[in-house]
């Protein structure tokens, strides 16, 4: 299978199926499906790789960004995804938000 | 004490003397004969934001509102001249609805020559007028001329483009917006093109909602899990105040002090936002804009956070001042339900790190207004079973006392106006 990632980002291969997502409603529910333990587990993989990424990323111009690039992008925005549960509250959703949602109906690309 | 010097009257309510400093009730919520009253005094009368010029880059593009504040819906297009116009989204032939793509009840936006009704085939130009009548010679004696589309007043601000129910709006925009928010005028709006839109159904009354948006007294307590620790108890501690508050009716400004994170100790940030370099305030690299005009920061706080407008009735635009801006709209879609729009603008991201603290920025607004929505659900719940009808709001709650007296003056003066009550 061709790999989704830059060669230089093969450690990160075994998240790109399920973090490299375009939407921020793709992201956002797969954060809501996945257990804290799981997103530990992307995150402890992909912050220490995250500053070699953005500066892997910043060589190249935003706007034509190669396909295994936007992937890391992506992964990236699904790092910060992650991120809220993992450093604060141990539960996929913000505290006392109920049922409430809130969708994303534009945003930048990429 | 004060941490910010008050204004000689004792307190910023006290120096507008119409807000009263007594208990307050929130009657004017849950109800929907009240609703109803607001619907023909305050949104049939207001000039209403729907949107911004950059949704409209070229000649025929168009979207669809609905406005059920005022009964309305409404097509915004960009004609052949460029000029933004609105028209009631209503054939002239038999009223079926004009533009709407698979289900009449959606909003739409695209971009066409020419408006084609989906009935009989009437077909209207850009500038609403009625071009083509499918069998024209079975009518009798039409005036092509006199059949266009329903115009509705609409007028463009920095941008922004408003409209007015009204038959005749009694204020053109520019004077019902006044110096305070014409003064933001040269704030480079047309150049935040990078932009995060979200929407949602909120359980309460868009004037409970907007309240949630007008004073930052809630946040240390409401928002104090969004931060570590040490950072949510040295915020509760302190409390909030702001250094600036402003009516010039009907809108509303509150000034913040900021709060530098950038400057913080490790223990008081997290660990993602030293990662992007964003965060609640957005990006921790301010954007250089140049030169602000002068209604920006009119206060000129200094350290200076951010400016909430909150423009009547149910529209805020608020300026960071790490160089970007959001804007709210509040439409009610009955007494104690609206839908709520948030939109985040920065400048387009130049890299790719730029463009990461923009997506921290962009989800740590969306994470705060989920706590907002539920909260105020719950709020909603509770005043409705109208068991107490007393509530206190000190002077840091100034804007919501502000909102509620600005929506019962405007409905006591049209109806008086109208004749409905005397
Ligand atoms: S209702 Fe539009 S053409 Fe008949
Ligand atoms: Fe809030």
């Amino acid at each position: 299978m061709k790999a989704l990632l830059p060669a230089e980002f093969a450690d990160l291969e075994p998240f790109a199926a399920q973090w490299c997502l375009p939407t921020e409603h793709e992201r956002y529910h797969a954060r809501l499906a996945s257990t804290t333990e799981e997103m530990q587990t992307f995150y402890d993989a992909v912050t220490p790789r995250a500053e070699a990424a953005m500066d892997y990323l910043d060589a190249l111009s935003l706007d034509s960004l190669p396909d295994e690039a936007t992937n890391l992008l992506y992964l990236l925005y699904s790092m910060i995804q992650a991120s809220f549960p993992v450093e604060l509250w141990r539960q996929p959703r913000v505290p006392d938000s109920g049922a409430t949602s809130f969708d994303c109906f534009v945003e930048p690309v990429p | 004490m004060p941490r910010f010097p008050k204004p000689p009257e004792g307190s910023w309510t006290e120096r507008y003397p119409n807000l009263g400093t007594g208990p307050v009730s929130y009657d004017d919520s849950i109800t929907p004969e009240y609703f109803e009253r607001e619907k023909e005094a305050v949104f049939k009368r207001a000039w209403l934001n729907v949107g911004r010029v950059e949704q409209l880059p070229r000649i025929g593009s168009y979207f669809t509102k609905d406005v059920r504040a005022a009964h309305a819906s409404i097509i915004v297009v960009r004609d052949r001249e460029r000029r933004v116009r609105a028209f009631h989204n209503m054939c002239r032939h038999r009223g079926n609805k004009l533009v709407w793509t698979d289900d009449p009840k959606n909003e739409s936006q695209g971009i066409c020559r020419q408006f084609a009704c989906k009935y009989h085939g009437w077909r209207y130009g850009l500038d609403g007028s009625l071009t083509y009548i499918q069998q024209e010679g079975e009518f009798f004696d039409v005036d092509k001329s006199q059949w266009g589309l329903a115009p509705v007043h609409c007028e463009v601000w920095a941008g922004f483009i408003f409209v007015n129910f009204a038959q005749e709006p009694t204020q053109s925009l520019r004077e019902f917006l006044g110096p305070m928010v014409t003064d933001l005028e040269g704030y480079p709006f047309e150049r935040m093109t990078s932009r995060f839109g979200y929407t949602t159904t909120v359980g309460a009354n868009w004037k409970l909602f907007m309240d949630a948006f007008a004073e930052f007294y809630h946040a240390p307590v409401l928002h104090g899990n969004q931060s570590p620790e040490k950072y949510s108890n040295a915020a509760r501690q302190a409390g909030f105040e702001a250094p600036h508050y402003q009516i010039e009716r009907p809108h509303r400004l509150v000034s913040t002090s900021g709060v530098r994170f950038w400057e913080m100790g490790p223990d008081m940030t997290k660990p993602m936002e030293r990662l992007t370099q964003g965060g609640l305030f957005g990006p921790w690299e301010p954007a250089d804009l140049g030169e602000l005009p002068k209604g920006v920061n009119p206060a000129k706080c200094d350290p200076w956070g951010l400016d909430s407008f909150q423009l009547f009735p149910n529209f805020v635009i608020l300026i960071w001042s790490q160089g970007w801006y959001l804007t709210y709209h509040y439409w009610p879609t009955s007494y104690n339900t609206h839908v709520f729009e948030g939109n985040v603008y920065f400048l387009p991201a130049k890299n790719a790190r730029e463009r990461v603290a923009q997506e921290m920025s962009a989800v740590t607004f969306k994470e705060f207004a989920l706590q907002d929505a539920n909260t105020l659900e719950a709020t909603q719940m509770m005043l409705e079973t109208r068991y107490v009808d007393r509530f206190l709001l000190n002077d840091q709650e100034i804007l919501c006392r502000a909102l509620h007296t600005e929506v019962r003056d405007w409905i006591d003066a049209h109806e008086v106006r109208e004749g409905v009550r005397r």
